[in-house]
């Protein structure tokens, strides 16, 4: 992702060739004339591609550039010595390893805890009948026009009353509960062919099994969208760990970040890039291998208005 | 907790009973069936109603009490927060900050976002690769995407300033000077929102009937026309939709101003989210915020509204 050339506008090979059409021109022909209509929209494409890249480029030669060749100008485009200081220093400043323990438990235990309760609840929904379903199901749906900043003080508070406040608990449960992963996989629940719960159920299946037998493994990529979407929402949530938290120890990489800027106006620029390039990476890797159910499932999530 | 319920349902197993069981075994099945709605379902619908209902009742009122988190009891003053608020020349530049944020951010992101659409709809080689770049920025952490934009706005050593040197200029001290901090802070939310953006469009443009496109074109329609005149009014419910999604998106945007601003130089950055947030948690004065996060429910709400009515009519021109 953060390698520059691969904006690098390189054509399918042979694709009038390879497409075995004997009416078609012979393709070597062809191809610059496609490209010549297009290099316009091919140069904007680049520069498009380059508006979105050099901030991450920046990013991480920044993080690894000695302090002379970052206080230098003009600009180093090229480091000529790449030095981890800067990440051993962020490690010194604050508590890295703190920060990046309590951000991958809340991730996981966060992201774990939604989709299982979304299952269920999903499952119950779906299936199971009980008076005022409808009407529950309405109310449900409706938490995702509740803005979040609206909840912030009084969650505040409730966690508060309950001891809460600068705990892992604290900072995972108000989370758990998420209407639009529950209306997904609802969704795709009812979209399952209903013969195999029609066998289930003459085998004598009861519902647990059914939901976990039958409809969970017919349901992997949806549970995949609502599980990645989970994992991406806990790693950069900022505003409620920053509230709940308040000592040190307790506080998740994205508040950590305000631990390496300094207020003086003199940050130390390498030190916060290096802090700031853990908080990202993860979730680009994340992004390469799983562009594609997390997409479907951002999008959908804004269907719901729900960030 | 479930798997008790679930052994005893597996006891009606198989065997067609007596017709006139039948009845009887089918009440049974439904209350079985209701135990196990209300096992599955209760611990969702819980935390929603503690943490989404609950926080709407009691922040009104809060919002008509005085307390600073420590005296033990909030005390009741009717509506002196909002009538102080209203009157407050501070919070209506806060709201006045709120809309020049949502209008600009919203305005600029669609933009640019269906001409992103439209360049990406034409399927050139590298195209999805780009996509995919384009989108990044809305995987990764707000904070983080706040610092690498803190220092390239940096007068001194950051890339921004290559640009103005280009016209012989020198860099502003965007995130310190009253005038450029709060365009510092569009910029970097319009580029964090914009490949989100393109990618709705472009999933709209996939969609459009590509016969009406073909007759446009054989009408004799050049390109320009046919994007103006055919597929951006097809868009219109992808339109209407991102507006919507977008601006409440842009009322709650928090991290890049925790991160680039605090809500400064002289409050010219702070919006609504950022005052609430203030008020509560850097000055204790709960029930002014509770008020001001009333007055953010009641736009967000109002919006909403307007989202079921247009959807109703399905907008279409």
């Amino acid at each position: 992702m953060a390698n520059p050339t691969t904006t690098r506008p390189s054509p399918p090979p042979n694709r009038a060739a390879a497409s075995g059409d004997p009416g078609a021109p012979p393709g070597p022909r062809r191809r610059p004339s496609a490209l010549r209509r297009n290099w316009w929209g091919l140069l904007l494409l680049i520069a498009v591609g380059l508006v979105f890249l050099i901030p991450l480029y920046m990013l991480l030669t920044t993080a690894f550039k000695t302090n002379a060749e970052i206080y230098t100008w003009p600009l180093k485009w090229l480091p000529s010595q790449f030095t981890g200081d800067n990440l051993a220093q962020a490690w010194e400043i604050a508590p890295f390893g703190a920060f990046i323990k309590n951000s991958l438990i809340v991730t996981a235990v966060g992201a774990t805890l939604k989709v299982v309760l979304a299952i269920f609840a999903a499952y119950a929904f779906a299936f199971l009948p009980f008076p005022g379903k409808k009407w529950l199901f309405v109310a449900m749906l409706g938490a995702l026009m509740v803005p979040g900043h609206v909840t912030l003080l009084v969650n505040y508070i409730t966690m508060g009353n309950l001891g809460m406040i600068n705990t892992y608990a604290g900072l995972i449960l108000p989370g758990v509960a998420s209407a639009f992963g529950t209306f997904l996989l609802r969704q795709h629940f009812l979209s399952l062919p209903s013969e195999v719960f029609e066998a289930a159920e003459v085998d004598g299946a009861g519902h647990l099994r059914r939901l976990l037998s039958f409809t969970l493994p017919m349901s992997i990529p949806a549970v995949a969208t609502v599980a990645l979407v989970a994992v991406i929402d806990e790693w950069n949530n900022f505003v409620w760990p920053l509230i709940i938290t308040n000592s040190v120890n307790m506080r998740t990489l994205p508040i950590g970040l305000m631990y390496l800027k300094s207020n003086d106006g003199l940050t130390n620029w390498g030190v916060l890039m290096a802090g700031t390039l853990i908080v990202v990476l993860p979730m680009l890797l994340v992004f390469l291998f799983a562009q594609r159910y997390i997409v479907t499932g951002l999008t959908g999530a804004a269907a719901g208005n729900g960030r | 907790m479930s798997v008790e319920l679930e052994t005893t349902t597996s006891t009606v197993r198989g065997a067609a009973p007596p017709p006139a069981d039948r009845a009887a075994a089918q009440r049974k099945r439904r209350r079985r069936g209701y135990a196990l709605f209300a096992a599955f379902a209760f611990p969702n619908l819980a935390l929603i109603a503690v943490f989404a209902y609950w926080p709407i009742i009691a922040n009104l009122y809060l919002s008509l009490t005085n307390w600073d988190f420590i005296s033990p009891e909030p005390l009741f003053i009717g509506l002196t927060n909002y009538t102080s608020l209203l009157a407050s020349p501070s919070f209506h530049k806060v709201l006045w900050v709120s809309l020049v944020w949502v209008v600009v951010v919203v305005g600029i992101s669609l933009v640019l976002g269906v001409l992103l659409a439209a360049l990406f709809s034409k399927k050139l080689p590298g195209t999805s690769v780009v996509t995919g770049i384009v989108f990044t920025p809305h995987v990764v952490s707000g904070a983080a995407i706040a610092v690498v934009w803190l220092f390239i706005f940096d007068p001194n050593y950051g890339l921004a300033r290559v640009l103005f040197n280009l016209v012989g200029a020198d860099s502003p001290n965007w995130t310190t000077d009253a005038d450029w901090a709060l365009p510092a802070l569009l910029i970097v939310s319009i580029w964090k929102g914009v490949g989100f953006v393109a990618i709705v469009y472009l999933a709209g443009i996939q969609g459009l009937p590509s016969d009406v496109l073909e007759a446009a074109r054989l009408d004799g329609a050049g390109p320009v026309q046919v994007f103006l005149r055919v597929i951006l009014p097809l868009l219109s419910p992808t339109t209407f939709f991102l507006v919507i999604t977008q601006t409440i998106a842009a009322f709650q945007a928090f991290d890049i101003i925790a991160i680039m601003t605090d809500g400064g130089p002289a409050s010219s950055t702070t919006t609504l989210s950022w005052f609430i947030y203030e008020q509560a948690f850097m000055r204790s004065n709960v029930g002014y915020s509770a008020a001001a996060g009333t007055v953010m429910f009641v736009i967000l709400m109002v919006i909403t509204a307007l989202q079921f009515r247009f959807v109703e009519k399905k907008v279409h021109y």
